[in-house]
């Protein structure tokens, strides 16, 4: 308790805002880490949004797509960023291409998944009506997969944002910088602040989601499918409890 | 019971006393029991190389030596020395001296080897050490240097700002940024940490001039490979970093002293340099086959 109230006045105290000889400053940390990790975001969408669709909305690739992130989610992203540090030299795209790498596969899944669970019968309505395959991704498909499709980029924000704290073993500017410094330095203040201030931002960034997460779901169906769930887990609750009792 | 019970125990130590004294005495005439020496290391290669040099030279004299090699940090083998669980780890003047003393400001070889005799607990000793030693160095690349003149630290003032790349301690240590700062009135400098002891990141960042200073420790085979230049350090911001054994009191007599003392003497920083590089370059050797070809080549014993 006293460590995380000295961490809490070590982030108050206004000289550790500004980067001096002495050490990097939370100011100068905090906007290379949410650059860090806006870029990253970025890219991953751009790469993993569009696949994650096309596997979803036709069914093809998805076993390759599965088989390739459940690969990439394996890779140590220390290990890569060394490598990537040592091929390319000091600097931003390391540590980009790593949290890229980190953050397609749980946007890849939201994406497919998220399409994948739609109602066949709606999506058979919309051609029927007329529609080309286009219109039912832009018009049906992406509308009602939403709240999944979000969940995807909130896991691989999440991931993202707590990971960028790693480029810091390599002297980039990051919250991160404070958790690894302070360890080399026994200053278990400073890194214990690193710590709340990484934590704080990851939390924070994953409310602001979870709220827009909440804003574009098309209400009815979101909550159909939550009582069906509800439901389902609910018939098996008793089975499972008379296992456990024996 | 208690009776009995404490019977055993004097008993026990009474036996236990015997035994220590005899073993001494056989030690001494060096006819029966062989003593036993726990030799230990740090975890990285060159302290490993170290052991084996000492080990395998007690060895050659009739000593009967066992390893616990790769123990870890200070942190965890100074309490096992204190413990008498391993006997004799190699070490470096100026890094054990500020481990046991936080406050020491020792710098040139002999304050800090008088400061380590004062700092060391009664059950160790440290014994004479070598010339050999691995300390922090500053080294900038060939082409830097010549572009701007540079062979000492204190020329490092002529630059507008230096871009100065180590491991994150160095921006507290007081023999870091606060020394180059306070000692060299280094006013222009930047720093950027890198968590790998001067290792492949860092010498990477001086390469292709991410930074222009970069501390590798200076045994480290990159600096020989790279033609490095190592910058002087006339008012001597590091401290010394003698190679020296820290032994367990009850083991050093006579012999074991001169025994390790003749390895000492022989070993130069020259010698470090070319054991790392046989050790941690393409060749990959054992480091305890490094160690038997040192000596075999030293001629000692």
């Amino acid at each position: 308790m006293n460590l995380f109230g000295a961490g809490f006045a070590w982030i108050l105290a206004p000289r550790h805002w500004v980067t001096t000889a002495e050490g990097s400053g939370i100011g100068d940390a905090l906007v290379h880490h949410l650059f860090l990790t806006a870029v990253s975001v970025l890219i991953t969408v751009v790469i993993a949004g569009p696949l994650g669709l096309y596997i979803g909305h036709t069914g093809r690739f998805r076993r390759v797509a599965i088989g390739a992130s459940n690969a990439a989610r394996a890779l140590p992203t220390l290990g890569l960023l060394s490598a990537l540090i040592l091929l390319l030299g000091i600097g931003d795209v390391p540590p980009v291409v790593v949290l890229v790498v980190l953050g397609i596969p749980p946007l890849l899944a939201g994406a497919y998944a998220g399409l994948e669970s739609l109602d066949r019968q709606t999506i058979d309505a919309a051609r029927a009506v007329g529609m080309t395959e286009f219109q039912i991704l832009r018009k049906v498909e992406i509308p009602l997969a939403a709240p999944l499709l979000l969940g995807g980029l909130r896991a691989a924000a999440l991931q993202i944002v707590a990971t960028v704290a790693l480029a810091s073993v390599f002297g980039l500017q990051s919250l991160g910088t404070f958790i690894i410094d302070g360890l080399a330095q026994a200053d278990y203040v400073k890194m214990t602040a690193g710590a709340i201030l990484v934590a704080a931002l990851a939390l924070l960034l994953d409310g602001v989601l979870a709220v827009v997460q909440r804003l574009v779901g098309p209400r009815g169906v979101s909550r159909g499918t939550d009582r069906h769930r509800t439901t389902a887990r609910d018939g098996k609750k008793p089975v499972a409890l008379t296992q456990d009792a024996h | 019971m208690i009776a009995v019970g404490a019977i055993a125990a004097v008993t026990a130590v009474l036996l236990a006393g015997c035994s220590s004294s005899s073993s001494t005495l056989s030690g001494n005439s060096g006819t029966k029991a062989k003593t036993s020496i726990v030799v230990g290391s740090a975890n990285f290669s060159e302290n490993e190389i170290l052991a084996d040099i000492y080990g395998q030279a007690l060895a050659a004299n009739g000593y009967h030596v066992s390893y616990k090699l790769n123990i870890g940090a200070r942190a965890a083998y100074v309490p096992a020395l204190e413990k008498g669980e391993v006997n004799l780890i190699p070490e470096y003047s100026g890094s054990i001296l500020a481990y046991l003393s936080k406050s020491a400001t020792a710098s040139s070889s002999a304050d800090v080897k008088a400061a380590l005799d004062a700092a060391l607990p009664a059950s160790l000793k440290a014994l004479t050490p070598s010339s050999a030693a691995d300390s922090d160095s500053l080294n900038v690349t060939p082409a830097f240097a010549a572009k701007n003149g540079l062979s000492s630290i204190a020329d490092l003032s002529k630059l507008s700002t230096v871009k100065i790349a180590a491991n994150p301690e160095f921006q507290t240590r007081p023999d870091g940024i606060k020394g180059l700062q306070s000692i060299y009135g280094l006013t222009n400098l930047k720093f950027t940490a890198i968590s790998d002891g001067g290792g492949p990141a860092t010498l990477k960042a001086l390469l292709d001039g991410t930074v222009d200073v970069a501390d590798i420790y200076s045994t480290t085979p990159s600096i020989l490979a790279n033609k490095l230049v190592t910058l002087s350090d006339p008012k001597s911001l590091f401290a010394s970093q003698e190679v020296v054994p820290i032994v367990s009191s009850s083991k050093v007599d006579a012999k074991l002293t001169s025994v390790l003392n003749k390895v000492s003497a022989a070993l130069t920083t020259q010698d470090l340099l070319a054991l790392n590089t046989e050790v941690s370059g393409d060749s990959k050797t054992a480091p305890a086959d490094a160690a038997k070809a040192w000596l075999a080549k030293a001629a000692l014993f």
